[in-house]
């Protein structure tokens, strides 16, 4: 067993078990945070007009009758297992009032993805080849702009540019038939995803450019360019595949970010996923979707930051080595 | 702003050979032109929101006419959802947002400085264990930590500052124990021990002056992260509750009349967006003038 604590196998390894370990202390936190503050979660849940009964009721359903350790374990094992409690507000499974939500919001994450990513790329390149013009300062300042502005900011001045106020081009609230699936009103999906594509692109983008400033300056390049090939090949063919390993990390981190970026955006357009639920969920007090929905998004978001580590020791030979 | 204050707080120097890191950041930041717009944006603003209720036409809970009334010479930007003046409490809304993201980040860089500066100065297992505590509240994207936390108690202002504070101070405990870990191992931190300073005194004078650079653009980011989330979960309806005037809660009170009046949508919006702008133009020109201070050149 020894071996895979060594090299690359044994970094993977390591870095999944603290992944693990870091999931673990998270769903202690979301746990201590909904229900072990002081005071009684019943009695703030229901109002102060609650009745004994209702309020017992939901102590039981709460599991608050036991200690917080047991508590705990209980909910815990309810995790492992899929039974993630019921909804308060739903008197339903919370498997049963997430589950198609997760697979929008996956889907709308997939396509803010798909689209980044590549414009990310481009304009990095781009502004990288053309350094220090008027076109890459100006890309800089109006990037720092959009990259500073809130999510909400953006979805809502998307809204008025281009779904009611100056043009009515693309739908102002992305409302899908619960039968239907995501992919079936891409007209309606128009702005989240430019609103989410607009959240991610800038910080991409800037790595991407000081990533290529290097790979432009090499000698490799040097050499492509002293040989005669053209420049449109030297920057596509040679210089962007050398360019994007350093970037994986920050997509990878941006992809976790856009995890948390589509709660406020899903709230906005009204899209049927995961945030709309999760902001509904906070509103109503309904702590066992809040918990389910809380350890959901910080899983993805720790996987996704596993995963940028990972793939960045296995996209840089310097560091690969090292681990040797 | 923080400007001021930093020069206030500099002692009087007896014969100054080279100005105070600080203070020849600071001067160098100013010479690039996005600090200069970064600074007028933000003056501008808060200016609106610290001076702006004392021009407000109307009471900002006065109801002046219709719902969604259009502008005109009585209501200047129209009437929001219930028929209030929406200039007045556009100029009365942006006092909450400003007090509580400034308040929160105040929050978020004591507690970080405090947390980077110990683990620096700690044994490597209290380093550790520090670091690893700030990495579990990094596992969560801050608006999903703060959610969780007013599902619990519900929407309280004091809860906003306290969970935009902590989600802040990793970072910023980040940046203060990466620039400060080589500073302990310096001479003039061994001199200090050797004649038996103690090591609060250590820590704040002569570590703490020297990672104030890096501190100052990481302070100007999270400002303007926190204007952002505060700013967000007002409009999500946890922040301030009605009928309190708030730029965040105005948005998304006027949400539903956009086709119809657009103004008291769009005012509050892109102060919060020239806000978010300002502050981080700063940032960005402070950061440009600390790399090219590190480089030792004087270009930009």
């Amino acid at each position: 067993m020894r071996f895979l604590w060594h090299g690359i196998t044994g970094f993977v390894i390591r870095r999944l078990l603290l992944g693990l370990l870091t999931l673990l202390l998270v769903s202690i936190v979301v746990f201590a945070a909904t229900q072990t503050l002081p005071g009684d979660p019943a009695r703030a849940i229901l109002g102060r007009s609650a009745t004994p009964d209702s309020l017992r009721a939901l102590r039981a359903q709460l599991n608050l009758n036991h200690s917080a350790i047991v508590q705990y374990g209980d909910w815990l094992k309810g995790l492992l297992t899929g039974n993630l409690g019921t909804s308060l507000a739903a008197r339903q499974p919370v498997s049963a009032v997430i589950g198609k939500r997760v697979e929008n919001s996956a889907f709308l994450m997939f396509l803010a993805a798909i689209v980044s990513i590549p414009l990310a790329i481009v304009i990095g390149a781009v502004t990288a080849r053309r350094r220090d013009s008027k076109f890459d300062h100006g890309m800089s300042v109006g990037l720092l702009g959009l990259a500073a502005l809130p999510e909400f900011v953006v979805a809502i001045l998307l809204v008025v540019l281009l779904g009611t106020t100056v043009f009515q081009v693309f739908p102002a609230v992305s409302l899908i038939p619960p039968q239907d699936y995501p992919w079936q009103h891409m007209n309606e999906l128009v702005l989240p995803v430019l609103t989410l594509v607009i959240a991610v692109t800038p910080y991409i983008s800037r790595i991407m450019r000081a990533s290529m400033v290097e790979v432009l300056e090499s000698d490799y390049v040097e050499m492509a360019r002293l040989k005669g090939m053209s420049e449109r090949k030297v920057l596509w063919r040679h210089s962007v595949p050398n360019g994007i390993a350093p970037t994986i990390q920050v997509i990878a981190l941006n992809l976790a970010y856009l995890a948390g970026g589509i709660v406020v955006v899903e709230f906005v357009f009204g899209y049927p996923g995961i945030g709309a639920a999760f902001v509904d969920a906070v509103a109503n007090r309904d702590i066992p979707v809040v918990q389910a929905l809380a350890i959901l998004i910080a899983a993805v978001y720790v996987l996704l930051n596993v995963a940028a580590d990972v793939v960045t020791i296995l996209v840089s030979p310097r560091l690969r080595t090292s681990l040797k | 702003m923080s400007e001021a204050a930093a020069v206030a707080t500099t002692p009087p120097l007896v014969a100054p050979a080279q100005p105070r890191p600080v203070v020849l950041l600071l001067r160098r930041s100013w010479q690039q032109a996005r600090t200069k717009v970064g600074v007028t944006l933000v003056l501008l603003l808060v200016g609106i929101a610290v001076v702006g209720p004392f021009f407000a036409p109307h009471s900002p809970s006065a109801f002046v006419g219709a719902p969604y009334a259009h502008p005109s010479s009585h209501a200047w930007l129209g009437t929001d959802n219930l028929g209030r003046d929406v200039f007045s409490r556009f100029l009365w809304g942006g006092r909450s947002v400003l007090g509580l993201a400034i308040a929160a980040t105040a929050l978020g860089l004591a507690l970080g400085v405090t947390i980077g500066l110990f683990a620096a100065y700690a044994s490597a297992t209290a380093d550790d264990f520090l670091m690893r505590a700030m990495d579990v509240i990094l596992a969560f994207p801050s608006l999903v930590l703060a959610l969780v936390a007013v599902a619990t108690v519900g929407p309280q202002l004091w809860l906003l500052v306290l969970v935009v504070g902590i989600t802040t101070a990793p970072r910023v405990s980040r940046v203060t124990r990466g620039s400060s870990v080589e500073i302990v191992e310096r001479d003039f931190v061994r001199a200090a021990e050797a004649i038996g300073e103690p090591r609060r005194k250590i820590l704040l004078g002569e570590i703490l002056p020297n990672v104030a650079s890096p501190l100052l653009v990481e302070a100007s980011l999270r400002l303007t992260y926190s204007v952002g989330l505060i700013a967000a979960l007002s409009f999500l309806g946890f922040g301030l509750q009605p009928p309190a005037a708030d730029w965040g809660l105005m948005i998304n009170e006027n949400r539903q009349g956009l086709t119809v009046q657009p103004w008291g949508v769009v005012a509050p919006v892109l102060a919060i967006a020239l806000l978010t702008i300002g502050t981080s133009l700063i940032g960005d020109g402070v950061a440009r003038a600390s790399s090219g201070i590190e480089r030792g050149s004087d270009e930009e």
